[in-house]
């Protein structure tokens, strides 16, 4: 990770919010970077969206302080900070009309009339709802209105705009669609996007970098790329995707090899890489199940080295479930020690000339480079 | 088996006592009074309807009409007392932490629990000469009077109790005192189903609290509002004991006229004609209650 050298736009330093005796956010640390789209992402009551509400100014931390492009936030009110919300309830007022609704913001920081009716209009162009202006938000759809919250807060130029779930509400259809256009939205403005979800496929699409939360702690932050391949834990292994542990124990550790000697396995999972750990510690070897291949396994016989080159750990499994999602399918493998394994395979063809189907004895075979070692 | 929730005679058949009720002691005794209004005394018990409206024509004289403002008057000004009064007591509680909610719409609906008449009595106690207003207000003036001697700058005139029983005064403060829950509840149900994240936004567009009364809270608590006004105002109107009561000689309203005609004056046509003059003002107002409502496209539920 190298030091950033730009002033972040959000600091948000040792900060700890409780409600009463819950702990909600636990001493996070962040820095986020202007023109970023970052997003906080982890499972409902992790504590993204209270420190969203914090950097917002709807609630104050209990301890720690959140800056914003180099200002202590600490005692300016929701009115006076230099960032807009998108609400997850998209929050649009419903007795004004569209343009109203957009040049709220404008009327407010005093902004003459004609000028104000003229950024809002541009506004609503920029998210594609030119001509909606008379309407009332009741003749929205939901999509449209989620525009309309956009607008509505791109309007008044803020330095940093907050997301909270914003595809949460809309048909899965129109989430993907909406995706590549906020992502291109964030890209046009230039504004700095920070993102709620719980939607790790959202965070990963969208956000430049990531902050996974646990339990209102900060788990991990990095690029989608770093959180997906370099999991500090299981937790984040586990959030993103999905993942194969195997529990084991640190046999060898060497500067370019590490073995992990695994009861679930049945064999020793051999690393090309070392791992830094105390040699005979508990730790989990994670494999990725895009990341597995399967082979058939029509008698005893380790599959041939041209079936499967050096490099590769082997086991022997039984396929239990198929399940055939269209792009893909997922085959849940026991193994011959009763761990269960899931491997996904893109259906490259349209008949899979292999064909694995259910009770098959296969051979799991994953290179030693896919192998990640966690040690929490 | 039959679903339940299709059985339509199960349901009529709970609907039986209410309508019942309502028919034989409200409807039938209230189309009653009705007809009476149009009527005339033939007799020291008797009464003739005729279909005469000279009742009417009485009610609309100067004398009645003049008492009927005046009531309008006094019930305007209560209504508007209450509303700014009860307008920050419903926020309060709004904003109110979940516990202490149900104990302060419990000490809204308290006095509800006392009988009206031991309230407005125990107002009389308040605001005649030697009450206890006087006698706060004298303790004040006292107070003002020997700090002002302290200070060397000499010392105030005696207090002379303020006249404050049997006025205009005494007779709005007593209907403000009875018909604020009246305001409030409507009003706190208003606010209370306003989405939060609305203020919220307000707020993070810029706008400080006062405007986001002015431009979020209060439009869209306006459905409360017109409810608070009617439920206030129309029993406002109708008052009886408190200006019976707490009003002077110069503050009888329409509803002491009326019972004056059914009592005193044994002239109940002409009391039912008052009495309904009363109901068609406020089946107007519910009327335009409804077509504001209408018009805002099905903001009337509030009621």
């Amino acid at each position: 990770m190298t030091q950033p050298i730009i002033q972040p736009i959000i600091q948000i330093e040792s900060v700890t919010k409780r409600f009463g005796p819950v702990l909600a956010v636990d001493d996070a640390t962040l820095a986020i970077l202007p023109g970023e789209f970052f997003a906080l992402l982890g499972p409902s009551g992790c504590g993204k969206t209270t420190l969203l509400r914090m950097i917002a100014g709807f609630e104050a931390p209990t301890e720690g302080r959140i800056l914003i492009d180099g200002q202590d936030m600490s005692r300016v009110p929701p009115n006076k900070r230099p960032i807009n919300m998108v609400f997850q309830s998209y929050a649009v007022f419903p007795h004004m009309s569209v343009l109203d609704n957009v040049s709220y913001g404008l009327k407010m920081a005093g902004v003459a009339a004609a000028e104000r009716r003229d950024r809002a209009e541009r506004a609503l162009e920029q998210v594609k709802l030119a001509g909606f202006g008379t309407r009332t938000p009741d003749q929205l759809s939901g999509g449209q209105r989620q525009r309309v919250a956009l607008a509505r807060a791109l309007v008044n130029q803020p330095k940093v705009l907050l997301l909270d779930e914003p595809l949460s509400a809309l048909d899965a259809k129109l989430r993907e669609a909406m995706r590549f256009e906020l992502a291109q939205l964030q890209d046009d403005v230039g504004i700095t996007f920070v993102m709620v979800t719980h939607d790790q496929d959202e965070a990963l699409a969208m956000a430049c970098r990531a902050a996974v939360m646990n339990r209102g702690l900060l788990a991990q932050t990095g690029t989608p790329a770093e959180l997906y391949e370099f999991p500090a834990n299981r937790f984040v292994a586990d959030f993103l995707g999905s993942v194969n542990l195997f529990e084991g124990r640190l046999a060898v550790d060497e500067p370019h090899r590490a073995v992990v000697e695994s009861a679930q396995a049945g064999c020793p999972i051999y690393l090309d890489h070392g791992v830094t750990g105390a040699t005979g510690a508990t730790v989990w070897a994670a494999v990725r199940p895009e990341k597995i291949e399967l082979h058939k396994r029509a008698d005893e016989r380790p599959p041939a080295i041209e079936d499967v080159p050096s490099g590769y750990n082997v086991a022997r499994g039984t396929i239990r479930t198929v399940s055939y999602l269209g792009s893909e399918s997922i085959y849940l493998v026991t193994l011959e020690t009763g761990h269960e394994v899931r491997v996904t395979r893109p259906n490259l063809t349209r008949w899979d000339q292999e064909d694995f189907t259910w009770d098959e004895p296969v051979w799991l075979a994953w290179h030693h480079e896919s192998v990640i070692v966690l040690q929490a | 088996m039959q679903d339940w929730r299709r059985n339509s005679g199960f349901f009529a058949s709970l609907a039986v006592p209410p309508v019942a009720w309502l028919l034989l002691l409200f409807l039938v005794p209230l189309g009653g009074v009705w007809l009476l209004s149009f009527g005339q005394n033939t007799g020291l018990t008797e009464i003739t309807v005729t279909g005469t409206l000279a009742n009417y024509q009485r009610a609309l004289e100067p004398l009645y009409l003049e008492i009927m403002l005046k009531s309008l008057w006094i019930a305007g000004a209560t209504t508007m007392i209450c509303l700014i009064a009860g307008f920050p007591v419903a926020l309060a509680i709004v904003f109110a932490p979940p516990r202490a909610k149900t104990w302060l719409l419990l000490l809204v609906m308290l006095p509800f629990w006392t009988n009206l008449l031991i309230r407005t009595y125990a107002l009389i106690a308040v605001l005649r000469t030697n009450g206890f207003l006087n006698a706060g207000l004298g303790w004040l003036w006292d107070g003002l009077s020997g700090l002002l001697a302290l200070l060397g700058l000499g010392s105030l005139a005696p207090f002379q109790p303020l006249h404050l029983l049997y006025t205009d005064f005494a007779v709005v403060f007593g209907l403000v005192y009875v018909h604020l829950p009246f305001m409030v509840l409507p009003l706190y149900a208003a606010l209370e189903r306003i989405d939060r994240s609305l203020i919220e936004a307000s707020l993070d567009l810029g706008a400080g609290h006062l405007r986001t009364l002015a431009y979020v809270v209060c439009p869209l608590a306006l459905p409360g509002i017109i409810s608070g006004v009617i439920v206030t105002m129309v029993p406002a109107l109708g008052a009886y004991l408190a200006p019976d009561l707490l009003g002077g000689p110069s503050s009888q309203l329409i509803a002491n006229v009326i019972e004056r005609q059914f009592k005193r004056a044994n002239d109940w046509p002409f009391g039912a004609a008052l009495s309904f003059l009363l109901m068609y003002a406020t089946f107007i107002a519910l009327f335009v209650r409804a077509a504001v409502a209408r018009s805002r496209g099905g903001g009337g539920a509030a009621l």
